[in-house]
């Protein structure tokens, strides 16, 4: 089996499963106890802290360990919003976030906040214009994602930002789960976000990590009560061998980003060019989109039959996104997109990935090729 | 930006005569000796300017970040490097000016040619250099007497240098060359600014702490630590001695009345740390004592403190408002690391009512019935010695 489905998981790195056992083993203490063994398990999480925030560029303090994604997302939209309600009561998302981002949003509605969608075209890249329009100064929190999971879509993120700190006083949080180790990710000042999410599992780390980063001090209520750790922003005791594996991952996925990104983009165009040789086939990612996702939608085929037929060949792939995919309904980045709708029951999503040859892509072509005859062209 | 090389100009060294060569070398010593880790850095001293360079980008980066903490630097320049080309030169001033404050301010363009073959001249390249800045960066007028920005900018065969005159430097004299102290350490605030102001004299430090277990924890001791790495950031090394102090804490509380053990416990410290003085050669102590801050730091309980030796106790911090000893530790970073809520030694057996006014006859008398001096040298013996910075490859770097 080939995996091409990075984008809803990649399997452990050995040295981050190594990391984890080990860190298990030596430094299972709680960092918060006073003993020998809690103050070395400690200084342990302060290095892991320091690691990410010297790659991420910002101060070891903004680095709040989580579990995840789901759970940055939520922790900076809710944690912000509330926190600092008095700037504003207007939450600004684009029309194709992540569900985490999405129904947070909408969680708030019933606090007193609004939520509206910035529209994007159709390569799924926000407008500029209709951005400028609905940021008033009531804004307290713009979320909008770097690249999207379903269809690759990269964000001008630094326009995005200057257009924020001009015109308001709101936060910029950026979902970078799907960019992370694929194409630089870090704080820029002005010229970049306030608050970043990243997840361990889409960086060849474990499920279960990530982390919410912010640019400086700001303020942001806790979303889980309870001893205050994490500088009282995430009570519970810190899992400190996942931090530390997440630490490992993050820094391995730093060290390869320029060359992934190199040979990823290479194959991504490399598949634009072979998918769009099918009349019946529309790419909806493009080569200005990020280097590792490729998804494309088959006139009058439901996607699901595309995976199973894929999958009988050897090939991993998934249909839009692994967690709309067990649902029937169209997902509403491909909504947001307004393709034909002939096509839209018909995407199917390719992500690489580590470990992935050029080998493979050259097997996949040919097995894709196959599939059609099969389905297509009988 | 690329980078050609960081000019230094000196501080207070200038002012130095025949010992000016000393000073000179010993911040180049500090400067190779704090960049240990930056394998292609080359230095290049002058009677008046020091001049660091590296190929490497990256290293000119952290070397620029480091920079600012390092005493005996009054300022320094970060010189650009570009194509001897109009058009390259045109955008590099824009790209340097662009990154100050430049709104508001006066401005001139001050040109030199070396390589005078080149097309334009001296008066032709201010004229061009200048009029596009200005521009595209508007807010900004000319004036040629002591404009606020001036942009140098030195054209040679196959380069052309630029700079603007800007980021101030630590101050002071380079550490080491006013010989070394040894700072009692308590992990408060005040003590590390102590340090800082020492330093800046160009003063090397070595640090000495109580450990008092179980009494103070390992927590409070990670916090000395964290705190002597911090401060070995505005260079050199630092050494930090930890005296087992538990032994002779109880026998003060058992032999002197308890309104004067605290300070009995100072002097009982002082003696310590002038015996580790000793041994380390350095030339005096040092505290984060300030005046009237707390009941051992009247002028009688000084008094009482300074009675055990007659080696100089420099205390830095003496006329200081806490407000404004809080604002420096929060500048050198080590005010986060202070606050963190760990008793020390000093808190641990604080009296309810300790004396303020402490009379030294009578404080020999009280500790005349206690034979305190076989302690003393058996603490000394049994101190743990740490040294500072740390390097980043410590023994978690594996599993990093």
């Amino acid at each position: 089996m080939i995996y091409l489905d990075h984008s809803a998981t990649t399997k452990p790195n050995k040295s981050v499963l190594e990391t984890f056992v080990q860190a298990n083993e030596r430094y299972y203490a709680n960092p918060a106890s006073l003993h020998q063994m809690g103050v070395e398990t400690n200084t342990l999480l302060s290095r892991a802290r320091e690691q990410i925030a010297a790659i991420i560029k910002t101060e070891p303090e903004q680095i709040i360990f989580t579990s995840g994604g789901t759970e940055s997302n939520n922790f900076a939209i809710k944690g912000l919003a509330r926190a600092n309600k008095h700037r504003g009561t207007k939450i600004l998302i684009s029309a194709i976030e992540h569900a985490s981002v999405e129904e947070s949003a909408k969680a708030l509605e019933k606090e007193g906040y609004t939520v509206e969608k910035v529209q994007v075209n159709e390569y799924g890249v926000i407008s500029i214009e209709d951005l400028k329009k609905k940021l008033t100064k009531d804004t307290v929190i713009v979320s909008i994602m770097h690249v999207n999971n379903e269809i690759g879509a990269l964000q001008p993120i630094s326009e995005i930002a200057r257009i924020v700190h001009e015109n308001s006083r709101a936060f910029f949080h950026m979902d970078a789960v799907q960019s992370f180790g694929k194409i630089p990710v870090h704080f820029a000042g002005e010229e970049g976000p306030d608050a970043l999410t990243v997840s361990g599992h889409k960086i060849n780390g474990l499920k279960g990590t990530g982390f919410l980063a912010l640019r400086k001090q700001v303020n942001i209520e806790t979303i889980i009560h309870g001893g205050g750790q994490e500088m009282g922003l995430r009570s519970g005791t810190v899992a400190v061998p996942q931090a530390v594996a997440l630490a490992k991952a993050v820094r391995m996925a730093h060290e390869t980003q320029p060359a992934h990104e190199e040979q990823f983009s290479q194959w991504r165009d490399d598949l634009h060019a072979f998918l769009q040789q099918f009349p019946y086939v529309r790419t909806l990612s493009s080569n200005k989109g990020a280097p590792h996702i490729v998804s494309c939608a088959v006139q009058g085929l439901r996607g699901e039959i595309l995976v199973n037929a894929m999958q009988h060949e050897g090939f991993i792939i998934s249909t839009s996104s692994a967690c709309s995919s067990k649902d029937h309904s169209i997902s509403h980045v491909v909504k947001a997109i307004e393709i034909d709708p002939s096509y839209e029951k018909g995407v199917i999503r390719i992500s690489l990935g580590e470990g992935i040859t050029e080998k493979d892509i050259q097997a996949f072509k040919t097995a894709f090729k196959k599939v059609m005859m099969q389905v297509k062209e009988f | 930006m690329k980078w050609h090389e960081i000019l230094i100009r000196y501080g207070e060294i200038t002012t130095k005569g025949k010992n000016r060569k000393l000073f000179i070398n010993r911040l180049k010593e500090n400067l190779r000796y704090t960049f240990a880790d930056i394998p292609n850095m080359r230095i290049r001293s002058e009677r008046d300017r020091m001049y660091l360079s590296s190929e490497v980008d990256t290293e000119m980066e952290e070397i620029l970040n480091r920079l600012p903490y390092i005493f005996g630097i009054h300022s320094f320049s970060p010189v650009a490097e570009c194509e001897p080309t109009v058009e390259a030169m045109k955008e590099l001033a824009v790209e340097i000016v662009q990154g100050l404050d430049y709104e508001g301010k006066t401005f001139k363009v001050n040109a030199k040619r070396s390589f005078k073959n080149f097309p334009l001249d001296t008066y032709e390249l201010q004229q061009t250099i200048g009029s596009h800045v200005l521009g595209t960066l508007p807010g900004m007028t000319v004036q040629m007497k002591k404009p606020d920005i001036e942009l140098r900018v030195e054209v040679r065969e196959k380069a052309v240098y630029m700079m603007v005159d800007v980021i101030a430097g630590a101050g002071g004299l380079p550490i080491g060359s006013n010989g070394k102290a040894l700072l009692l350490l308590s992990g408060g605030i005040d003590s590390p600014v102590a340090a800082y102001y020492m330093m800046k004299r160009g003063v090397r430090i070595e640090a000495i702490h109580f450990f008092s277990p179980p009494f103070t924890s390992d927590q409070s001791l990670t916090k000395v630590k964290e705190l002597c790495d911090k401060i070995s950031r505005f260079g050199g090394n630092i050494r930090l001695h930890i005296i087992p102090f538990t032994e002779t804490q109880q026998t003060i509380q058992n032999s002197v009345p308890e309104n004067v053990t605290m300070t009995s416990t100072r002097r009982m410290m002082m003696k310590i740390s002038d015996e580790v003085r000793k041994e380390i050669d350095a030339k005096a102590l040092v505290t984060g004592e300030n005046l009237g801050q707390v009941a051992s730091q009247t002028l009688e309980s000084l008094a009482a403190i300074n009675d055990v030796t007659t080696t100089p106790i420099l205390r830095p911090l003496i006329t200081f408002d806490k407000l404004e000893i809080i604002d420096v530790a929060q500048k050198i970073g080590t005010y986060d690391i202070s606050i963190r809520p760990y008793e020390d030694c000093c808190t641990v057996f604080t009296p309810a009512n300790p004396k303020t006014k402490p009379r030294v006859e009578k404080m020999n008398y009280y500790e005349s019935f206690t034979d305190f001096e076989e302690m003393i040298q058996r603490a000394v013996k049994n101190r743990e010695i740490h040294s500072f910075p740390k390097t980043k490859s410590d023994d978690f770097s594996e599993l990093l």
